[in-house]
């Protein structure tokens, strides 16, 4: 039954994996619009995201032209500022992060990078797409509701978020959360699929052990993602009960503009324990991907081994442990037993160890190796900067006695937007720039690229890095307009009106990325199969883009782990995960 | 292979010959479904234990009113037990190739689950005419919750079992209806459990007040 090889050179047969039944479809509806093919479904997960995201970016730039230029634009009044603050908020770590890494390069690099011809169940795969977009629609379509969406604060924090005088708090805040629902569930079907995948479709030869970093930092991401999103869920059950039929789960006795509500008994600190339980494994649900996908862009650019793979995958599975441990360090203003806060300032700054041990494998990487400065690599050194400046703050933030003065400030903001938003995103653009050749066939541009990370990565400093400074000032988060404060001088405002510049134009230059995808889907460079001279096996399909079904008639076995670049004595500075032992050329030209 | 050791393997080995690591291709011979079936009640066990979690959390209030006793779901569980006793033959006798069996005890389980939802509903509206209803009240509003949503899962089951019945008529491809009868009865105990847990602890007397005393939380 099982294959043994009588010597090294062997070559075995091909995969017994079970064949997953692929529906083959005929028409340009089936092929393009309900797909079953992982692939399309990532595209489709893809688009929609960043189509999304760019909404958010928008949303983002008016906010800043009212704190840069305040007074200036009379659309811009209070409650519009919040209600573009909430949207912005969830749309990027929802909508557009999860969406992105999970849905969109988990779907399409699962199934490549394992040797599957498909995700495991297709079927409830396109409805998994069909139902992020029903949430999607959802709650765009609070834009246009009476009242408009809601403006409660990215965390829904009740009692405001469902009280009179929010923003929203009709309908707005009714769709936000049913919507919230419908991508839970949505994402559910999605990620039972990731990780099943990953378990139960691996090609012939591929143990756990050869799995890329990429597939290991989304397969646990998926894994957090179905153990915390059910917290939300249930926060967003109860909370569109309290709002739509008057229970009180999370509401107490509220007395509102005079008037004693019908709400007695909730408890508010209660969501924020559900939202935070949710929320902190979060974080990790949109960082674990980025540091898997930053592990492989980094060592297929310098050419070398990842360093530590062993303790790569070790930290990503202490991370998604201690990630669900944290989760009250969000809540140290509500208020807690010093004890409790102590724990979690234990935990959060435990959690920090993981972290590092990776960020220190990725330089000793680049470390003597044979560095391409490509735009991949670009993105991917970008990140390792970003994540470390964002990560130290986070260190500052964990403790208890620090956080209290600064929680409320534009300190946190920086803070989380360097280490969750530009991170991040710094590693969706080297990803697209990286595996944009895979899915067209032809490369970005390279100037273009170059242009656009240069201008992000500087000007997302320019933007972060004097929010720092506004944060020790204490100049408060989520305020409209600072008014007359004694404590923040004049010159807050001019550091403000520079963030926002910076902020127009780092916005501006992404429309050079997104002319960028478009030219180069015509007109770029013809890829080949291989550009980048990278081992795993995406870029060992017999077909590039790959067709449905991924690896032609046979599926491909493995016979090494994803790093083998720059081996010593062998003719190419790489070996393909499929290149059995004896198939490598050497520069004696005989066989080892 | 243990997971410890897979997770200390040398990956950068390959010297040692492919058939060394082609032979520990350590995805087990467990079919994809029920893996996927595995997951997802993990998915469930962490949205009811966290109900359970904030259900306790509100009760460890000094405002807390519990709900009066409802002699009723003593009956509704007795029934679900029945409901899971049926399925369970109903697996058994497919295992042995007797599918008259099998048809008696997936219709058994079947017709059982449609008791004990209409069981829950009556439990609602008993409740509900009651002097002590009231919607604010947290554990009269968690109880609706927590039953619907233990309710909702097991319409979704009964949305499997419907199309496993619709399919053990006639010609049948016995090795997918095997598996079809063992996801449904695994689903089944697991909802099961998860309902003696609810109402063990949340349901049927003050039994989670009790363990938050012991654990000196209340």
């Amino acid at each position: 039954m099982a294959y043994v090889a009588h010597d090294e050179s062997a070559h075995a047969p091909p995969a017994e994996v079970e064949e997953v039944e692929l529906y083959h479809p005929k028409t340009f509806i089936g092929k393009y619009i309900w797909s079953q093919d992982a692939k399309v479904i990532a595209i489709q997960y893809s688009i929609t995201a960043i189509a999304v995201g760019l909404v958010a970016l928008v949303l983002s730039g008016i906010m800043r032209l009212q704190l840069g230029f305040p007074n200036t634009f009379s659309f811009i009044d209070p409650s519009n500022y919040l209600q573009f603050v909430t949207m912005h908020g969830m749309i990027m770590v929802i909508y557009l992060l999860t969406a992105l890494f999970l849905g969109g390069f988990g779907n399409y690099l699962i199934p490549l990078m394992v040797g599957a011809r498909d995700m495991v169940f297709p079927y409830v795969n396109m409805v998994s797409y069909w139902v992020y977009l029903f949430a999607v629609l959802l709650l765009m379509a609070s834009f246009f509701v009476p009242g408009g969406p809601t403006g409660a604060g990215w965390t829904l924090y009740p009692p405001q978020a469902i009280l009179p005088g929010t923003p929203g708090a009709t309908w707005g805040v009714i769709l936000m959360l049913v919507s919230l629902a419908f991508f839970i569930i949505g994402f559910t079907m999605g990620g039972l699929n990731y990780v099943v995948t990953v378990l139960q479709a691996r090609t012939r030869g591929m143990t756990m052990m050869r799995l890329p970093l990429t597939v290991w930092g989304i397969f646990m991401a998926t894994v957090l993602a179905l153990l915390a999103f059910p917290a939300l869920f249930v926060s967003a059950v109860m909370m569109t009960l309290d709002s739509l039929l008057g229970t009180s789960f999370f509401m107490p006795a509220v007395v509102s503009m005079g008037q004693k509500l019908d709400h007695e008994g909730g408890s508010p600190i209660l969501f924020q324990h559900l939202f935070w339980f949710f929320g902190h494994p979060e974080v990790y649900i949109v960082a674990l991907p980025a540091f898997g996908i930053v592990s492989d862009l980094i060592s297929v650019h310098a050419r070398k081994n990842i360093f530590g793979y062993r303790m790569m995958v070790w930290a990503i599975l202490a991370i998604g442990g201690l990630s669900f441990v944290v989760w009250a360090h969000h809540m140290y203003v509500s208020g807690m037993n010093p004890y409790f806060g102590f724990f979690f300032a234990t935990t959060t700054l435990i959690i920090a160890v993981p972290t590092a041990l990776k960020v220190y494998n990725w330089v000793l990487t680049l470390w003597r190796g044979d560095i391409h400065l490509t735009v991949p690599m670009l993105f991917a050194i970008g990140f390792v900067f970003t994540f470390i400046n964002g990560g130290l703050t986070g260190l500052y933030l964990g403790n208890v006695t620090v956080d209290l003065p600064l929680s409320d400030t534009y300190f946190v903001v920086a803070h989380f937007h360097m280490v969750m938003a530009v991170s991040p995103v710094l590693v969706v653009f080297g990803a697209i720039y990286h595996w944009y050749p895979k899915i067209t066939g032809r490369m970005l541009n390279d100037t273009m690229g170059k242009f656009h990370f240069w201008f992000t990565f500087l000007g997302s400093y320019a933007i972060y890095l004097p929010m720092h400074y506004l944060g020790f000032l204490g100049v408060p988060r989520r305020y409209y307009a600072l008014g007359n404060t004694d404590f923040i001088p004049e010159s807050a405002q001019s550091l403000n009106a520079a963030i926002t510049i910076a902020v127009l134009i780092v916005g501006t230059v992404q429309l050079v990325f997104l002319y960028n995808l478009v030219w180069s889907y015509f007109k770029g460079k013809r890829s080949g199969g291989n550009p980048w001279g990278a081992t795993t096996l995406e870029w060992q399909t017999p077909d590039t883009p790959p067709k449905h079904g991924n690896f032609g008639p046979k599926l491909p076995v493995v016979y090494r782990w994803a790093y083998d670049y720059s081996v010593p004595g062998v003719d190419q500075d790489f070996i393909p995960q499929n290149v059995p032992p004896g198939g490598v050329a050497t520069r004696k030209s005989n066989k080892t | 292979m243990s997971i410890f050791h897979q997770l200390t393997v040398k990956p950068w080995v390959t010297a040692r010959g492919a058939g060394e690591y082609l032979r520990d291709r350590d995805t087990s011979s467990r079919p994809a479904t029920k893996l996927a079936l595995r997951v997802f009640l993990a998915v469930v066990a962490v949205l009811f234990m966290l109900l359970v979690i904030a259900y306790g959390n509100r009760m460890a209030y000094e405002d807390w009113r519990p709900t009066p006793q409802l002699r009723l779901l003593w009956a509704n569980t007795f029934v679900l037990i029945l409901s899971s006793i049926a399925l369970q033959w109903a697996q058994f006798s497919v295992r042995r190739g007797r599918m008259d069996g099998m048809r008696v005890g997936l219709l058994a389980g079947g017709a059982f689950t449609v008791v004990f939802l209409i069981g829950q509903v009556l439990a609602w509206r008993q409740l509900g005419t009651m002097v002590y209803f009231e919607l604010t009240n947290p554990a009269i509003a968690f109880f609706y919750l927590i039953t619907g949503l233990h309710g909702l899962h097991l319409l979704g089951g009964l949305v499997a079992w419907g199309r496993t019945v619709a399919k053990v008529w006639g010609d049948f491809d016995r090795a997918e209806i095997r598996q079809s009868v063992e996801l449904c009865t695994l689903y089944w105990h697991f909802l099961l459990l998860v309902w003696l847990i609810l109402f063990g602890l949340l349901f049927s007397g003050n039994n989670l007040d009790i363990l938050l005393k012991i654990c000196g939380i209340r």
